[in-house]
């Protein structure tokens, strides 16, 4: 294992502030057990975090959820944030934060707003998320975060229901006035995973999209810009899983505990330290969920030789574990893996069943 | 290849900065759900885009500080600073 000298300092948190969320998307990464308001972090606690963490090298916090509007005091945690000196990301569904409310977000000191937008059709976009009026809520506060002067990123998340509409919704985003948007295929965790044959879509609609994901970057450039979040059942070669497990980022679940992943707890017998026993610097540096799969000791073959192993890290670690039974396996989405003919069994699995909708 | 105006006076939009991070080893730009790092003379750049100093001002200003032939820094920044407008990351008022 590395020495304590040479754990690089993580760029990004991710703050959890709760899992409480009006919306229902069936593609939710949160996990299928939420943790309940009770137990939620109190704004002191959070600023303690967001010290913590600058301290340690954090440069970026998302202020996440769940939708993070749901709670009562996200004004006091953006004014912590920005006092720690860290840039602010709103990640909202924009349903429950009124427009109104939101000057009060930007005069604390946030820096961006990120809104979902689960179509470019509206009657479709409140299907997905299981709430009437949705499409309409969004728009309407993604005029007012253009209205403050607030960066916009719109991310749309994409599936076997919305595929077909990526220029529509690349379109729908430079109307609304961001500057940036996510085209994110599903990945599948938590709720997702639950309903992968009804959001999955096929080989042709994925390559067909990702081409059409490079036309408009051609065709807009300058004026906005386009991130894709690869659909990896689909993939050659797998993801570098949040950049490197423990190498760049951690994720503060709304209880408290720190995983490497928003998805880390799915994988059996990694032990999470939570920051209300611990300093975020002690996790991040001791805590035995962060070591388990830092750096490429843990690897098995064919990892473990693959010259890839600096940039992929092996791909994703949950994955590995919920298609492979083992999280020190290759990651099976990459056509290296012993297990690779799983993944393509599974993304054959389609099947027009109804969303079973994540729910509290 | 660079269309910088000599008036245009270059700015860090809302949503971007510049700061500077021991952990990290230096300066840094800070944008939405990205960080670029900043060498010490693109930092020495993006200091002046305060939306004040034209553009013509700020090359006259690293000419002094660098002792640097103009043409050929004029060429570098508006070359830097066109990149990052398209990146989104400069406005040029």
């Amino acid at each position: 294992m590395n020495a304590p000298a040479q754990i690089p300092a993580p760029l990004g948190l991710l703050a959890e502030l709760t899992h409480r969320c009006p919306l229902g998307c069936p593609y939710c990464s949160n996990p299928l057990a939420l943790d309940p308001r009770v137990d939620e972090l109190d704004a002191a606690t959070w600023a303690r975090v967001f010290d913590e963490a600058a301290a340690l090298g954090v440069l970026q916090v998302h202020l996440s959820g769940g939708e993070p509007a749901a709670r009562r005091d996200l004004a006091d945690i953006v004014k912590a944030a920005r006092a720690a000196g860290l840039y602010s990301n709103l990640i909202t569904s924009a349903v429950g934060l009124a427009p109104q409310a939101l000057a009060a977000l930007a005069e604390a000191g946030l820096d961006h707003v990120q809104i979902s937008i689960q179509d470019s059709e509206p009657t479709s976009a409140d299907r997905i998320a299981g709430y009437q009026g949705a499409s309409a809520r969004k728009r309407a506060l993604a005029a007012e975060v253009v209205r403050l002067g607030l960066p916009l990123t719109v991310n749309m998340v994409v599936h076997r229901a919305n595929i077909g509409r990526v220029r529509a919704m690349v379109e729908l985003a430079l109307a609304l006035g961001a500057s940036r948007v996510e085209i994110a295929h599903v990945q599948y965790y938590g709720w997702a995973l639950k309903n992968r044959a009804a959001l999955m879509p096929s080989r042709d609609e994925v390559a067909a999209a990702v081409r059409e994901v490079e036309a408009l970057r051609e065709t807009h450039r300058g004026r906005i810009v386009i991130d894709a979040v690869v659909p990896d059942y689909y993939a050659r070669f797998p993801k570098p899983c949040v950049g490197g497990w423990g190498r760049r980022s951690l994720n503060v679940t709304p209880a408290g505990r720190v995983l490497p992943c928003h998805a880390a707890e799915v994988i059996p017998g990694l032990e999470f330290w939570s920051v209300r026993e611990h300093s975020l610097a002690d996790i991040w540096r001791a805590s035995p969920a962060f070591a388990a799969f830092r750096g490429t000791d843990w690897m098995q073959q064919p990892c473990r030789s693959c010259e890839r192993r600096e940039q992929d890290f092996g791909g994703c670690r949950c994955q590995a574990f919920l298609i492979a039974g083992d999280a020190r396996a290759a990651d099976p989405v990459c056509h290296l893996s012993p297990q690779h003919g799983l993944v393509e069994q599974l993304a054959a699995q389609r099947d027009d069943l109804p969303y079973s909708y994540r729910h509290s | 290849m660079s269309d910088v105006a000599d008036s245009a006076r270059p700015r860090l939009p809302r949503g971007v900065r510049l700061t500077h991070n021991e952990a990290q080893g230096g300066w840094l730009l800070l944008a939405p759900e990205r960080v670029f790092k900043a060498d010490a003379i693109s930092a020495e750049i993006l200091k002046r885009c305060t939306g004040e100093a034209t553009f013509a001002q700020i090359v006259d200003d690293l000419v002094k500080s660098f002792n640097a032939p103009r043409e050929r820094i004029h060429a570098d920044v508006a070359k830097l600073l066109a990149g990052l407008v398209e990146k989104k990351l400069l406005e040029l008022a």
